[in-house]
């Protein structure tokens, strides 16, 4: 059973190793690298536009993804990703500029930093649930708000800070074109980190916390030790996408990390899907490509009846700002599991195809 | 020492007014579960309705407050009906979300229809300022220290001696007892929004006529957490006292800031910290019920 190209029909596993491989099929296992390939000839033939967003997908993806980590596998909530997002942002420039850390090692490091920050706040997290815990983590996006505006000699205070392009071995990644394979090699990294996790004790302990944390508790797992560990892992994850976001646009503004982008972190999970890996990376790419396709829809408008009579045009970030809101909304009421549970059935439809009821 | 004085008082109305919303909060939380992220935008929708009416419409303020009054009934009851009730029964973390889905979609849309820019209302008393106690106050201000006083009465009459009130009280403490006997929970559920809309509502329009109506007003949608974590999120009397010491605290915050510490902002972030601390030393809040499992 070791070696099977499509998926069965039915559950035919005889070891928990089979059960907890990285890719169920050895197609599937293709697929992924294929797909790797395909992406890594991108650059060579897509514009600039295409590329920038492509980049955001990836760097927000892992921000996203370290979200999930915490909400969709350990079940906590946190309404402040955003402000790690913008502590790893802050973190990697301050790193690469006052010690002259190569920007190679200041990314890593930033997220060793934001970790460090991310379990400061997940000691609350510790004794809290549920509702209380969205609310102390809401305190945390308020107060790390404020350092950033505070903090002179870290951000750089209203003015912001510039942030070193990446480059290894003298060779600089400043282009969109080659910055995409720093992002990449990242967000792959990322990615396969994240998915050996959940295949480890450690990994499987969150999941217990998720599912019924007093079972867990009996069970021996240190409820304590696992929810701040799982806000330090979701706190490094964010601190990554914020180091590679700040070397992208070289530049790092305080008032970029606000509660709506928090939101937005929160939206991308639901829509992918709470407690799946590749689901992450769907909803972050719904979520970056929602606002092209509204400009897109508004650009084709432009001119007709609806255009004035609304003054598109104008409301357009308004507007923007209503979809994900409305987006979160309904997802949440007509398709809780997200766009990954959406996959599953399309797989689940083909893998029986003439014969599915 | 005038300083001092002029910012307790503002802190005590301000305080009233979180407290107003505060309560409105406990008001949902208490009856159906439900952790509203949308109450600072109740407030901001209200004031909205009620200076489009008393603007566009040129109606006088009793006639357009009613009327908004009326609208944030019914607006609460589809809110509830159309987004809340398929909620039953989701994993809290969905229920904070579409609460909080919620707040951003109204808070754009009010972007969107009034702009950005604060607009004042129209004047709606006579005299701007009056004196009490030797100290120069807006009248405003005073109204809405009596407005808020007001409402709290009328809740504690409310659910002490109304027959709806008891209901509601009797769904808050157990739901299948309280259908047993013949209440209606989806009704009271959706009578718990209607009435936490009007009364933010009120609060938003009074904050409206104080310092005009903008998108900040959603704000206080924000600052009603310190609030309800300090009274505890299921205690009316603590909402009250929450909001109270709340808006003292932060212009307390304010004073010594300015007096000696300069570090500027402490009005915005000082109740956040005082949130940090009271979940770490006492999360059920003063009066808060505390949790018990059992297993």
């Amino acid at each position: 059973m070791a070696n099977i190209s499509l998926i069965p029909s039915g559950d035919f596993k005889t070891t928990y190793a089979a059960d907890t491989t990285i890719f169920p099929t050895v197609t599937s296992r293709n697929f992924a690298i294929l797909g790797v390939l395909i992406l890594l000839v991108f650059p060579t033939f897509m514009d600039r536009y295409w590329l920038n967003l492509c980049i955001q997908i990836g760097y927000l993806g892992i921000a996203a993804l370290g979200l999930n980590i915490l909400v969709g596998f350990t079940g906590q909530i946190s309404i402040g990703h955003a402000a790690f997002f913008g502590f790893g942002a802050f973190a990697s420039a301050w790193l690469s500029n006052s010690f002259a850390i190569p920007v190679a090692l200041a990314i890593p490091l930033a997220g060793v930093m934001t970790t460090a920050v991310g379990m400061l706040f997940g000691v609350p997290a510790a004794r809290l649930k549920g509702l209380y815990l969205a609310i102390a983590t809401l305190a945390a996006q308020y107060i790390l708000q404020d350092f950033f505006a505070r903090a002179d000699w870290f951000t750089g205070g209203t003015a912001g800070t510039i942030a070193e392009p990446f480059s290894l071995f003298g060779f600089a990644f400043d282009t969109d074109e080659r910055y995409f394979y720093v992002v990449l090699v990242y967000m792959v990294v990322m990615y396969i980190l994240a998915t050996n996790l959940m295949r480890t004790r450690d990994g499987r302990a969150l999941v217990a916390v998720r599912d019924h944390y007093l079972s867990a508790e009996i069970m021996g797992i240190n409820l304590t030790k696992y929810r701040t560990m799982s806000f330090g892992i979701s706190a490094f994850y964010a601190g990554i996408g914020g180091a590679l976001y700040a070397h992208y646009l070289q530049f790092v503004s305080v008032e970029g990390f606000t509660i709506l982008f928090s939101i937005q972190f929160l939206g991308m999970i639901i829509i992918g899907g709470l407690g799946s890996i590749m689901g992450s990376l769907m909803g972050t790419a719904f979520m970056v490509l929602l606002p092209e396709v509204m400009q897109a829809f508004t650009n084709s408008l432009a001119g007709t009846a609806i255009d004035s009579a609304l003054n598109l045009k104008d409301a357009i970030a308004f507007l923007r700002e209503m979809s994900i809101g409305l987006v979160i909304i309904l997802f949440l009421v007509f398709e809780p599991d997200g766009l990954a549970h959406r996959w599953k059935q399309i797989k689940a439809y083909w893998k029986l195809y003439p014969f599915a009821h | 020492m005038t300083l001092l004085f002029q910012l307790l008082v503002n802190g005590l109305i301000v305080g009233a007014l979180y407290g107003v919303v505060a309560m409105s909060f406990v008001l949902i939380y208490k009856a159906s579960r439900i952790v509203n992220f949308a109450q600072g935008e109740f407030l901001l929708i209200g004031a909205w309705t009620c200076w489009w009416l008393l603007t566009h419409w040129q109606l006088p303020f009793w006639i357009g407050f009613p009327i908004t009054l009326a609208f944030m009934l019914i607006f609460g009851v589809v809110l509830q009906i159309v987004v809340l009730r398929p909620m039953i029964g989701e994993p809290i973390i969905s229920v904070i979300m579409v609460t909080i889905g919620l707040s951003i979609f109204f808070q754009a849309m009010m972007k969107w229809m009034f702009g950005v820019f604060a607009k004042p209302f129209p004047p709606i008393f006579g005299s701007p300022t009056m004196n009490v106690f030797g100290l120069e106050v807006q009248t405003v201000y005073v109204m809405s220290l009596a407005i808020s006083l007001l409402i709290m009465a009328g809740f504690g009459w409310f659910f002490k001696y109304s027959r709806m009130g008891l209901a509601m009280r009797a769904t808050a403490f157990d739901q299948q007892v309280a259908q047993s006997l013949g209440i209606s929970v989806r009704q009271m559920f959706a009578m718990s929004w209607a009435i936490s809309a009007m009364v933010s509502a009120v609060a938003g329009v009074t904050v409206g006529v104080v310092n005009g109506v903008s998108s900040a007003l959603s704000f206080f949608g924000i600052k009603v957490f310190p609030a309800v974590i300090l009274g505890g999120l299921d205690s009316v009397a603590g909402a009250v006292l929450g909001g109270l010491i709340v808006g003292v605290l932060e212009n307390m915050a304010h004073y010594v800031d300015s007096q000696w510490l300069n570090w500027g902002n402490m009005y915005e972030i000082a109740p956040f910290y005082v949130l940090i601390v009271i979940l770490m030393i006492k999360p059920y809040g003063l009066f808060g019920t505390k949790d018990i499992e059992r297993v």
